[in-house]
């Protein structure tokens, strides 16, 4: 966690400090630090209602701050947001178009309203941008005629008009199906080879997980975890699980090895069996010399794994409920 | 220039809406149905029959045109430009697509300059369009002579196009005024619909005050004040009191009106 928070504030592309939004008496964002460093595809994550699309809009000027400030590729928001806004792509709490114009025409008007665009490449790139979302053939079709998956990908498609340096998605698997979600994560796995940082907010982990380097996660406003994924699963907390009739041999063979098992550790697993968890540091042993140090003690092993807690069981520990709670 | 490219872009979403073909379709009905009535009937209308000047349509077909925007200025033409107004700000806001733009970024004063530039073009499309139809009608079914103003005097083709287009200069400069309230109430709301039908109301309530008498000395600052004070664009000499009276009444309503917007607008949290 240590090593982003303290990297260099031109390393990061987005750098907040106690940002803070109220809305009347509600508190939507509520003091963050958000550090994203460039080049990362960063999951923001939480449950909905957490504050992530409040915390997206007053990134990116749609919002004033109650208090706090923030930095989006290392310009000041709000003051200094024109500079980094064209460099910036978004996908802000679902797509938005013009049902009465064809999507093609839809990208034009968005590409028109950005004033550093220039309109000698427009109809080159609006056709690119819609290719590489798989849009083309539905490029003359009015908005107002796209399915949900469509527009979703048809904002994606927005957000990539121009070369990027930060591409921000607020929920983009939103509406769509399995193979649509699919999709759009091989788009951002793409878009991230080219060396443009993605911030992707989702209240899914499993939706974004294999695809970010680092996440955040947020609760009620408040940022309760940051870092890269490994760190977030918390390094060196990998446990190994012993199932075995033996268990008190096996418990004082582990100690032998300088595994603690704690009191509450040694479980009764079924007839006769005991379920020994011990935390495996990462300077121990090697998990294939644990189980033939225990099969040379006697111990009869019928069970043996090394595990690591999952992003999910974290994010259940530091929001208190799973992230399916939408569904 | 960068601006202008915009703007491009808002008049193409303007003129791609089937809505304001539509609105300008019923406009141009007005001097259409009027002439034929006219034309049809065996009685010609008398003097102070009917709406003003009505009584002249049949004497020179630029009177059709006159009389035609005579009797959309009071409500047809200014529904229109709540309408186109109105949904400036708010009816972007409702799509969704503010948001949009704004990160674009468009940039806010100069969305909102664009925006109001485009209800000014839309304005003098309408009037225009009035005018036009209203010309077209009146020379087939009356015929483009001598007309006889109002003064009594003789003015030939080109002095009457002249007039008309004083006229419709007139018209259009009231609409500004309008549109600069609208695009206001437009920064208020996130509902589109709501911001066009509190500029009509508002058009219908001024008109309204504008008749009761225990409110003269309110009359003057009424936006609504000289929207029908064009009759002495049709003397000679032309008497150009209410016409400029008009135009400075209205610059100070876009003043007042475009500085409430933009103090609303920029500092304004788009949640939309
Ligand atoms: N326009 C608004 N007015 C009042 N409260 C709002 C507004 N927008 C969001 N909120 C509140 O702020 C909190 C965070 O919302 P949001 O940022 O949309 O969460 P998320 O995107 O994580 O689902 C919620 O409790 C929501 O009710
Ligand atoms: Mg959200």
């Amino acid at each position: 966690m240590s090593e982003t928070a303290e990297a260099e504030p031109g390393d990061l592309a987005i750098a907040t400090t106690g940002l803070t939004k109220r809305f009347g008496q509600q508190i939507a964002v509520n003091g963050i630090d958000l550090a994203v460093p460039r080049g990362a595809v960063f999951g923001f994550l939480g449950p909905n209602g957490s504050g992530k699309t409040t915390t997206i809009r007053v990134l990116l000027g749609l919002a004033a701050a109650t208090s706090g400030s923030a930095r989006l590729l290392g310009h000041d928001v709000p003051t200094r947001l024109r500079e980094a806004l064209p460099r910036v792509g978004a996908l802000i709490e679902g797509p938005a178009f013009y049902p009465f114009l064809s999507g093609a025409d839809n990208l034009r008007r968005f590409d028109a309203a950005d004033r550093h665009a220039d309109p000698a490449t427009r109809a080159e790139r609006v056709a690119r941008a819609l290719e590489r979302v798989g849009l083309t053939h539905a490029a003359k079709k009015k908005a107002r005629a796209y399915s949900l998956g469509m527009k979703q990908r048809l904002g994606i498609a927005a957000a990539l008009l121009e070369p990027r340096d930060l591409l921000v998605l607020d929920e983009p698997t939103n509406g769509l199906d399995p193979q649509g979600t699919r999709e759009v994560r091989s788009l951002i796995r793409a878009v991230a080879a080219e060396g443009t940082t993605v911030f992707v907010s989702s209240h899914l982990l499993a939706e974004v997980e294999q695809i970010c380097t680092h996440a955040a996660v947020m609760h009620v406003g408040s940022l309760v975890a940051q870092g890269s994924l490994d760190e977030l699963r918390g390094t060196g907390s990998r446990v190994v699980r012993v199932i075995t009739p033996d268990g008190d041999r096996c418990v004082s063979e582990l100690a032998h090895l300088g595994l603690e098992v704690g009191p509450s550790d040694l479980a009764a697993h079924r007839a006769g069996d005991a379920e020994v968890v011990a935390p495996l540091p990462d300077d121990g042993p090697a998990a294939e010399d644990v189980v033939a140090a225990l099969v040379r003690a006697d111990v009869r092993v019928r069970g043996f794994d090394v595990e690591r807690p999952s992003l999910e069981d974290r994010f259940v520990a530091l929001t208190g409920e799973g992230f399916d709670v939408a569904r | 220039m960068r601006g202008e490219r915009l703007l491009g872009s808002e008049l193409r979403v303007l003129f791609r809406r089937w809505r304001t073909w539509a609105m300008l379709a019923a406009l141009a009905s007005i001097p259409i149905l009027m002439a034929v009535v006219v034309r049809l009937s065996s009685d010609p209308p008398g003097p102070g029959e009917g709406p003003p000047f009505l009584d002249q349509v049949t004497n020179n077909g630029m009177f059709v045109a006159v009389t035609a925007l005579v009797m959309t200025t009071p409500l047809f033409m200014p529904l229109t430009i709540a309408v186109v107004s109105g949904d400036t700000i708010a009816g972007e806001a409702s799509l969704g697509t503010l948001r949009y733009l704004l990160v674009a970024p468009a940039g806010r004063v100069r969305l909102l300059v664009v925006k109001y530039l485009t209800t000014v073009v839309f304005a003098v499309v309408a009037s225009g369009t009035v005018l036009l139809v209203g010309w077209a009608i009146g020379a087939a079914l009356f015929g483009t002579g001598e007309a006889t103003l109002l003064s009594g005097d003789t003015i030939g083709v080109g002095d009457a196009v002249l007039r008309s287009l004083l006229v419709g200069a007139h018209v259009t400069i009231c609409m500004i005024g309008l549109a600069a309230i609208g695009q206001f109430i437009s920064t208020l709301t996130d509902a589109g619909v709501g911001a066009m039908a509190a500029v009509a109301v508002l058009t219908i309530v001024a008109q309204v005050l504008g008749q009761l008498d225990q409110l003269a000395w309110l009359h003057p600052w009424l936006f609504t004040h000289h929207w029908l004070g064009f009759a002495d664009l049709l003397r000679t000499p032309i008497v150009w009191t209410s016409f400029t009276e008009n135009a400075a009444l209205q610059g100070a309503y876009v003043a007042f009106f475009g500085a409430l917007a933009y103090g609303r607008f920029t500092t304004k949290d788009v949640l939309s």
